[in-house]
């Protein structure tokens, strides 16, 4: 087992019917590194993420994951079940494994503890507010200890304080655990302040037009730095470009359902 | 709090109701409809003995019985066609072929078939409480949010895991709604049943009485089918509450 393996991507295509959306993605993640990904609307972002994930099958290309890597998917919508409780929806990746009852709901109160939801254990997703359900959803992935955590646009239905806030957490889990993680986003500053590195996306079908290195990744204060906003500028100019080589958005009824 | 707020409702909707049937009984005079206190008083008299008792014991294990019956195979084929849409294409032509057709006037047959013991009465019931359930369950799996069958993909789940921890709880509170719908149906069968070639059961002593007419004997018998289906409702509605705890909790918001 070599989990300090790169997650490698060489010539990636996939078509849904006779539209190709996306063609010849190829890349290399560093084990413990974090990739984001983000591009027009319909363009295969999340496409991308779910053939990474398994759960889509790549046309042309190869995905080459770290040997007996355990990757988690976060859903934009977070994927609660509203039928189990806050606690159960947690200690559900390890209920399929079999776990035991004591030890899972043990992980999951400490999970709960770790993301500051400790009280909320019996509480069930209806009653928690969005970005309380994102923490779960976060939590839920991460309780199985993924190497590589993959997550599509997860942050989106979050108003502007709870989403910063959220992103803070996410960069403080990742300090703790250093599991790789991909992210779809459509939102620049969010991209460039998760991302080492940025990846963007354009193009009919759409090809990787941008790959940047940040630098100051993994620094919470860096969203004040001269190299923060210079990579903001950069991330936008080439989506700007994408946008309009890409002409009016229609493939997204194409592009499948995690699209 | 809330439990005093809902008996003291539930008294003074009884005492309303009984108020009605006063007005009911001085209007058609006592050989047509009896003083509900007179009534009260013949059915305290009957449960002071054996015999009311028996009836009950029989028309209530015929009903539970048979709406168990319902359950446990209405509710999984319910989830298997509304999950498997291959085989339903087959399948709920012939549901809803037969669907509209009153089951009830399938006793005779039944009866020629199962005898005349508890047996055909059992199934007759279940065969028309099973249908609703069985109906509203598949829609219920059919129109399921696929986010969650999306969600569990991403678990890596086995399919009898996707049974058990997505269909079945995701199709319960319809499967559970057409249940307690169904508990009236299901008393008005058993009355039609035990109406006919038998000699035990609540809807036996109702039509027996009202043979020999004697009407205060022929309303403990209403009023004993009435409590009985009300006690099949509650008991639906009680699980109901149990097992879609969720379920109240977004209709509250």
């Amino acid at each position: 087992m070599d989990l300090t393996a790169p997650l490698r991507i060489s010539g990636l295509g996939k078509s849904f019917g006779k539209a190709c959306v996306l063609r010849d993605i190829s890349f290399e993640l560093p084990a413990g590194a974090s990739l984001s990904i983000i591009g027009p609307s319909g363009c295969g972002k999340s496409t991308l993420l779910s053939m990474v994930a398994g759960l889509t099958k790549a046309d042309e290309g190869h995905i080459l994951l770290p040997e007996n890597c355990r990757s988690a998917f976060i859903l934009q919508d977070y994927g609660l079940f509203p039928w189990k409780t806050v606690r159960d929806n947690l200690a559900l990746p390890l209920q399929l494994q079999g776990i035991g009852r004591k030890e899972r709901f043990e992980a999951a109160q400490a999970m709960l503890e770790e993301l500051g939801l400790g009280g909320l254990a019996q509480r069930y997703p209806v009653q928690l507010s969005g970005g309380q359900r994102q923490r779960v959803a976060i939590g839920r992935a991460l309780i199985s200890r993924p190497d590589l955590l993959l997550m599509d646009e997860p942050f989106a239905a979050l108003d502007a304080i709870t989403r910063e806030h959220l992103q803070n957490q996410l960069l403080d889990v990742w300090k703790r655990r250093r599991m790789s993680f991909m992210l779809v986003t459509h939102n620049v500053a969010e991209a460039v302040f998760l991302g080492r590195y940025i990846m963007v996306l354009g193009g009919r079908p759409a090809r990787s037009v941008l790959w940047v290195e940040n630098p100051c990744f993994g620094d919470a204060s860096s969203r004040n730095s001269d190299v923060y906003f210079s990579l903001i500028r950069q991330v936008h100019e080439a989506l700007e470009a994408a946008q309009k080589n890409n002409g009016p958005d229609d493939t997204d009824s194409a592009e499948g359902g995690l699209a | 709090m809330r439990v005093l707020d809902i008996l003291f409702r539930y008294v003074v909707a009884f005492l309303a109701l009984l108020a009605l049937w006063q007005i009911g009984a001085w209007a058609l005079g006592p050989y047509i409809l009896p003083a509900p206190l007179d009534v009260l008083a013949a059915w305290v008299d009957a449960l002071r003995g054996n015999d009311l008792w028996g009836h009950i014991r029989s028309s209530a294990f015929r009903v539970a019985t048979a709406m168990i019956l319902a359950w446990v195979t209405a509710f999984p084929l319910g989830i298997f066609l509304g999950y498997k849409r291959r085989i339903d294409r087959f399948i709920s032509p012939m549901v809803f072929l037969t669907y509209p057709l009153p089951k009830i006037v399938l006793l005779p047959v039944f009866l020629t078939l199962f005898g005349l013991g508890d047996l055909s009465k059992i199934l007759l019931i279940a065969l028309t409480t099973g249908y609703q359930i069985l109906v509203v369950t598949r829609d219920g799996i059919r129109h399921l949010d696929g986010r969650y069958l999306e969600s569990f993909r991403t678990l890596g789940g086995s399919p009898a895991q996707l049974i058990r921890h997505v269909l079945v709880p995701a199709a319960l509170p319809d499967a559970m709604t057409s249940l307690k719908v169904a508990s009236g149906t299901a008393v008005a069968v058993l009355f039609m049943a035990e109406s006919f070639a038998t000699q035990s059961g609540l809807g036996f002593i109702i039509m027996d009485a009202w043979g020999r007419g004697d009407q205060l004997e022929m309303f403990c018998g209403i009023l004993s089918m009435s409590l009985l289906g009300l006690m099949v409702y509650e008991t639906c509605h009680i699980t109901e509450k149990l097992l879609c705890r969720w379920k109240k909790l977004e209709t509250k918001r």
